[in-house]
């Protein structure tokens, strides 16, 4: 069992919740660097093809991605210290 | 994933108690559950660290992007006399720099030329005068000869087309088009 200080009071965690919270970042995680990869290889073909019109805002909306990735490992981090 | 527990230990992958497991897992326990959760989650930091190097690609994408719009265009270069080039024939020569592009004469009028590299896996492509078609042979890919559009096979991008100008007999590329 762990704490966490997620939410009102310090409430102790089971670890079958904490797997379920995991698997839940998971999903997120994963649906957002599959749109990372989408959006690198979009980007690669638009700029063999000369195209570079696309180049700066795929690579801001991969940022966001980051970003948010990043909130969640930060979550994660959190979820593991308790 | 079950909360029984024997021992204080979870109970094994097929869910039988502790005890009643063959002994050399009643030796060496591994608390399943546990071990799924760290599973898990080390596999969410390593999709985290490949966002971050998603991002580190579309950064070097712009980089490239930037040096080649410093490059700017290229310079004019001679590459042939009107007639190295019989009608139904093609040679090849280099532009920009040491990219292989290819000079095709479809009929008395018409000059045209290439990238030379298939846009599937940079193979040189060969004119097919009779059927008016450019053709790959590592994959069987197939361009229109006229427009250097991809016809079949694997190339799903055009061949970059090099602009051509005439003055006296003798023929200049002077730029090269990246097309989509």
């Amino acid at each position: 069992m762990i704490r966490t200080n997620f939410g009102a009071g310090s409430r102790p965690l089971p670890r079958r919740r904490r797997t379920t919270i995991v698997y839940g970042i998971l999903c997120f995680v994963l649906t957002l660097v599959i749109v990372q990869l989408w959006l690198l290889t979009a980007t690669m073909s638009a700029y063999l093809g000369g195209d570079d019109s696309v180049i700066w805002p795929a690579a801001f909306a991969s940022l966001v991605c980051l970003g948010l990735n990043l909130g969640l490992l930060r979550y994660l981090i959190a979820l593991e210290r308790g | 994933m079950t909360a029984i527990k024997y021992n204080g230990l979870s109970p094994g992958p097929d869910g039988r108690p502790h005890k009643m497991q063959p002994r050399w897992r009643q030796d060496f326990p591994i608390d399943t559950p546990q071990d799924n959760y760290i599973a898990r989650r080390d596999f969410t930091k390593f999709m985290i660290l490949t966002s971050g190097a998603f991002v580190v690609g579309q950064l070097w994408i712009a980089l490239h992007n930037h040096f080649r719009k410093r490059r700017g265009k290229p310079p004019e270069k001679a590459i042939a006399a009107v007639q190295d080039v019989a009608v139904g024939g093609a040679m090849g020569f280099r532009y920009p720099d040491r990219q292989l592009c290819m000079l095709i004469r479809p009929d008395q009028d018409i000059f045209l030329a290439y990238g030379n590299k298939c846009t599937h896996l940079h193979c040189p492509v060969r004119p097919m005068f009779s059927e008016n078609k450019l053709q790959c042979p590592c994959h069987n890919g197939y361009f229109d000869l006229q427009t250097g559009r991809p016809l079949a096979g694997p190339p799903r991008l055009p061949l970059p087309r090099i602009s051509l100008e005439i003055r006296g007999d003798v023929l200049y590329a002077t730029g090269v088009e990246l097309r989509t």
